[in-house]
């Protein structure tokens, strides 16, 4: 028995040497949802980071353990985290847990920098407080490889496409090559549900929530069931669509742009980015925009505010552009020496809110934590319709109720395209 | 204080303690989460998870997946235990082949088959080599859940079938040959040596395999995710996506206890079908 | 010219004969089965090494090649460069090495008294050290998080070996109770008429019979510490472990680095399955008797 103990006394002292071995470090911790695959985190050390007068220990990681570490550290009250950066749609689930310090004395001392405008207002998350700092933004667009443009259906012009024209297409690559060859981001990290509320909806119905149901949504999940036929069946297993385009399985594909950039670098020549389609309603579309926030209680607020300064800077906008493709959250002029990918995906996105039928969409705002709920709904129905072949308006009608009640929950406004409304927007 | 009476509550307490510690204490915080919406007492999480449109389908895939891949691979286990009682040349060779899979997390085993079985994967090409196959063909998709479902099953026997034979193994090592002997001389045949002697004394080894593989096997989840993304819901995946994704801790812990709560039915049925009468010491 | 022929047929037989061996069908059929076995094991894992060292482009080509004609160390050769690969594989190390000394440290006791003792809830005590597998780990995580933080264990090379000592005891419990089993009680007892306590007959006659064993099931759990990956992601962050600090790697990377993940992440374990070999028997004897 005393062995025993003896033996857990000494392992117990090998351990507080172990964790007494870890220098208390000066360096802030900036975790990020962003440049999660190990290329695009090296390059955020490497490059972007870099040239930052100062330590910063750059750790990039998955939603899940991302939300679960600052929540925890935040009822903890011992927050090791200086600076967080993420998608919007994750600053909800912080804010709501009070785990975030408002920003709006570290927005003021940025004067000279001039965020865009939305983005400011959406990173107060509807509240008076500035939530986070714009960072820097994306937008979802269509990729092809060359090949596929020769069976484009006759008279269609690649950077001002319909839907119809879109489901000829596939149609036509499948009936040329035996393949289906359309892809879509539906796996499981994949930002499919962005697809239905900012483009596939909007495009059709001019509407994400209230419109919901009725003849418009019913034609067009019809219309898009009809679509998936042509799209290839591994796209539920897609979370960034690079890798099928650069691997040939996909010729034709939609995603966010910082997905698609690996194929836009590694083969320049090979591939093209366009706008995506257009439906009756116009061209839906909708940004994507990161920012940067601060936890409550964190460590050294002061380094965070240089942090965030450093990286709203017109120079380090431009080196995070080159290194993991997003684009600047301020208004500047962008250099002409940038890399080919960023060129290509750069013009069609500028196509793409340029267009005559454009019809932008803002991110969901209001819905508190609720926001993974909300894109559950849609991708619930798109599982049930799509790929189980549900009946449409019965599969409507019951994912309407559950909208609805979260909607009410929430109390969310209206956001664009829908107009706006008092109190908790409408299900019809 | 310690006598011969309580010595043995004083060695198992260290890890008695230390379980409770790490596992009771925050199992029971679990629990209450499960039965609790808004500091109510309610059924709400499992109405909830219960009215999940993957519900159903997390349920029986996961159930149909531990009913196929368990027998299986006790069936290959045991196969493996008795040919290793043949072999007289190059036993440790082959045995140390045959524990390989013990040292491969799920996730690796995961990456491994994803390279074997993807569309252009090493499987395809010599399907198509063989002539079977025209061209890459897709298995792991919804549109092939037959075939998606066939391949997790690979993964799972290829990774987990390790441990069941080592424990059988050993289990057989403790036969008395004599038994055996005695059996061939009045004229028994391998099969019924095999019937008669072999499975009722391997009993308590096959339950304690039975019992740690069925446990194990019903939180499968990184080797489906890697092969199968979303298409094949598992009850481990729903938990994981409710937890991290949905952001609800209540369903997810409802997914939790109903995870238990199978587990310990199936370990109370093999407790109860290999009953082991305790030998006097 | 027929006896030619069949001199030659005599002879081909013969050599035959001289390389293979003399078997019976039986024999051929229970030698095909055993290799087809060793293969179904074997062939995955060459495969998956044959991608981690081909060029990146050959992870996307049709039809493969089975055999190592291009060989690349491009992929691999990366990751070495990538910084923090080198300090989460030894933080790594030191995690499995604390869950050895943890979990045998405190499963070979128990394991000793079920072993050799008859007391009230025997029984129950080794089932419920096995259910306690069945509760999926991952539903802990936001409170076993605070908590870690609270008492300061958090994102330190102890608090993650904790939980994965929590996760290896119940095997280290088992394998010792039947390693214990497996040594005769006669033995304890003759050193007893011999002026020995109790303790210093387990010590001098016991321990020297089970260390290898004991070794054994200490390796057993430092390969479930080192392929845990939950635990090890959610509790840590400036000091990941490998298997952490290759999770988003092994998920969303492109291919040609997931398999150059995949085998960073199964060579050891073929080393450590080496390296016991020899004990995988006696390691789990007599666990449920």
């Amino acid at each position: 028995m005393k062995t025993m103990l003896k033996t857990g006394l000494s392992a117990a002292a090998v351990s507080t040497l172990l964790f007494a071995g870890y220098p208390a470090s000066a360096e802030t911790i900036f975790l990020s949802t962003q440049a999660r695959p190990i290329e695009e985190a090296e390059a955020m050390r490497n490059t972007v980071l870099g040239a930052f007068d100062g330590e910063v220990d750059y750790i990039p990681q998955e939603d899940g353990p991302f939300l679960n570490r600052i929540l925890a550290e935040a009822e903890a009250g011992d927050v090791s985290i200086g600076l967080v950066g993420a998608l919007h749609g994750n600053f909800p689930v912080l804010a709501g847990a009070d785990a975030l310090a408002p920003v709006d004395d570290i927005m003021s001392s940025l004067g000279d920098r001039k965020l865009i405008g939305t983005f400011v207002e959406l990173g107060k998350l509807g509240t008076d407080k500035q939530h986070y700092v714009p960072w820097m933004q994306a937008s979802y667009v269509m990729a092809a490889n060359r090949e596929a443009l020769q069976y484009l259906p006759e008279g269609a012009d690649v950077m001002a496409l319909t839907y119809d024209q879109l489901a000829a297409w596939s149609a036509n690559i499948q009936a040329a090559t035996g393949e289906r060859k359309l892809g879509f981001p539906a796996g499981r990290k994949g930002l499919m549900h962005r697809f239905f509320q900012g483009y596939l909806y909007p495009s059709f119905t001019d509407s994400v929530v209230t419109e919901y149901r009725g003849e418009k949504a019913s034609a067009m999940w019809a219309s898009f069931r009809d679509l998936w036929k042509t799209v290839n069946p591994r796209s539920t297993s897609y979370d960034f669509m690079q890798e099928p385009l650069l691997a040939g399985e996909v010729w034709v594909a939609f995603d966010h742009t910082a997905r698609l950039m690996d194929a836009f670098n590694q083969r320049p020549d090979d591939f093209i980015a366009f706008p995506a389609p257009a439906g009756p309603e116009g061209r839906g579309f909708m940004p994507v925009v990161a920012g940067l926030a601060v936890p409550a209680n964190g460590p050294d607020r002061a380094a965070a505010a240089k942090l965030i300064d450093y990286m709203t800077q017109p120079e380090t906008q431009i080196a995070t552009l080159k290194a993991i493709g997003f684009f600047p959250a301020i208004e500047m002029e962008l250099p002409d020496d940038l890399p080919r990918g960023v060129q290509i995906a750069g013009a069609a996105v500028t196509a793409q809110s340029a267009s005559a039928d454009a019809n932008p969409s803002l991110l969901p705002v209001g819905l508190g934590d609720k926001g993974r709920e909300f894109n559950k709904v849609f991708m619930d129905t798109f599982q049930l319709i799509v790929l189980r072949n549900a009946d449409i308006d019965e599969t409507l009608d019951r994912q309407a109720g559950n909208l609805r009640k979260l909607m009410e929950e929430t109390g969310a406004p209206c956001w664009a395209p829908d107009e706006p409304s008092d109190g908790a927007c409408p299900v019809k | 204080m310690i006598s011969e009476k309580t010595l043995p509550y004083w060695l198992l307490a260290p890890s008695l303690v230390f379980l409770i510690a790490l596992f009771a204490y925050p199992f029971a915080d679990a629990f209450i989460i499960a039965f609790q919406a808004d500091g109510q007492w309610t059924f709400e999480n499992f109405r909830t998870m219960a009215d999940d449109i993957n519900f159903g389908l997390s349920f029986w895939n996961t159930l149909i997946l531990v009913l196929i891949v368990v027998p299986l691979q006790l069936a290959i286990a045991l196969t493996m235990a008795m040919m290793l009682t043949k072999i007289r040349a190059g036993r440790d060779l082959v045995l140390y082949v045959w524990t390989i899979p013990l040292g491969i997390s799920d996730l690796a085993a995961g990456v491994v088959w994803l390279a074997l079985l993807s569309e252009r994967g090493y499987i395809n090409t010599a399907l198509s080599a063989l002539g079977l196959l025209d061209g890459p063909t897709l298995w792991l998709s919804y549109e092939t859940p037959v075939a998606l479902f066939v391949a997790v099953i690979f993964a799972e026997v290829w990774r987990a079938t390790a441990i069941v034979m080592v424990i059988l193994v050993a289990g057989v090592q403790l036969i008395p040959k004599e038994y055996n002997e005695a059996a061939e001389i009045f004229g028994a045949s391998a099969w019924q040596r095999f019937i008669k002697i072999t499975l009722p004394l391997l009993k308590p080894s096959l339950q304690t395999a039975l019992i740690l593989r069925t446990l194990l096997a019903f939180e499968v989840f990184a080797v489906v995710v890697a092969l199968g993304g979303r298409d094949l819901p598992v009850l481990m995946g729903e938990a994981f996506l409710w937890q991290f994704d949905y952001r609800d801790s209540g369903v997810a812990s409802a997914y939790a206890v109903l995870i238990l709560l199978i587990s310990i039915a199936f370990t109370l049925v093999y407790l109860r079908v290999l009953r082991v009468k305790e030998e006097p010491q | 010219m027929t006896d030619a022929t069949q001199e030659d047929l005599q002879d081909k037989r013969n050599l035959l004969d001289r390389l293979l061996p003399r078997w019976s069908v039986g024999q051929w059929l229970f030698a095909t089965i055993c290799l087809i076995l060793c293969l179904w094991v074997l062939l995955p894992i060459y495969l998956l090494v044959l991608s981690a060292f081909s060029p990146r482009d050959a992870v996307f080509a049709w039809p493969k090649a089975y055999l190592p004609f291009d060989i690349s160390t491009d992929t691999i050769a990366f990751f070495f460069g990538v910084r923090g690969v080198f300090s989460a594989f030894l933080n790594s190390v030191m995690v499995a090495a604390l869950t050895m000394v943890i979990s045998i440290g405190l499963g070979a006791p128990a394991g000793y008294a079920l072993a050799r003792f008859r007391f009230r809830g025997k029984d129950s005590f080794r089932l419920l050290i096995v259910m306690t597998r069945a509760f999926p780990i991952a539903i802990l995580a936001l409170p076993l998080t605070v908590t870690f933080i609270k008492l300061g264990l958090y994102d330190t090379v102890f608090g993650v070996a904790l939980v994965h000592s929590a996760l290896a005891l119940p095997f280290a419990v088992l394998i010792s109770s039947s390693l214990f089993m497996g040594i005769p009680f006669e033995l304890e007892e003759a050193a007893w008429t011999m002026g020995c306590t109790r303790f210093q007959a387990f010590w001098r006659v016991v321990m020297p019979i089970a260390t290898p064993g004991l070794a054994a099931a200490a390796i057993f759990a430092f390969v479930i510490s080192w392929n845990e990956v939950f635990a090890a992601t959610i509790l840590t962050l400036q000091h990941p472990t490998l298997t952490a600090f290759l999770l988003t790697t092994l998920s969303e990377s492109p291919l040609y680095f997931r398999f150059a993940g995949g085998f960073f992440l199964v060579v050891p374990a073929l080393v450590f399955i080496f390296a016991v070999r020899k004990y995988l028997f006696s390691m789990w004897g007599i666990a449920n008797r």
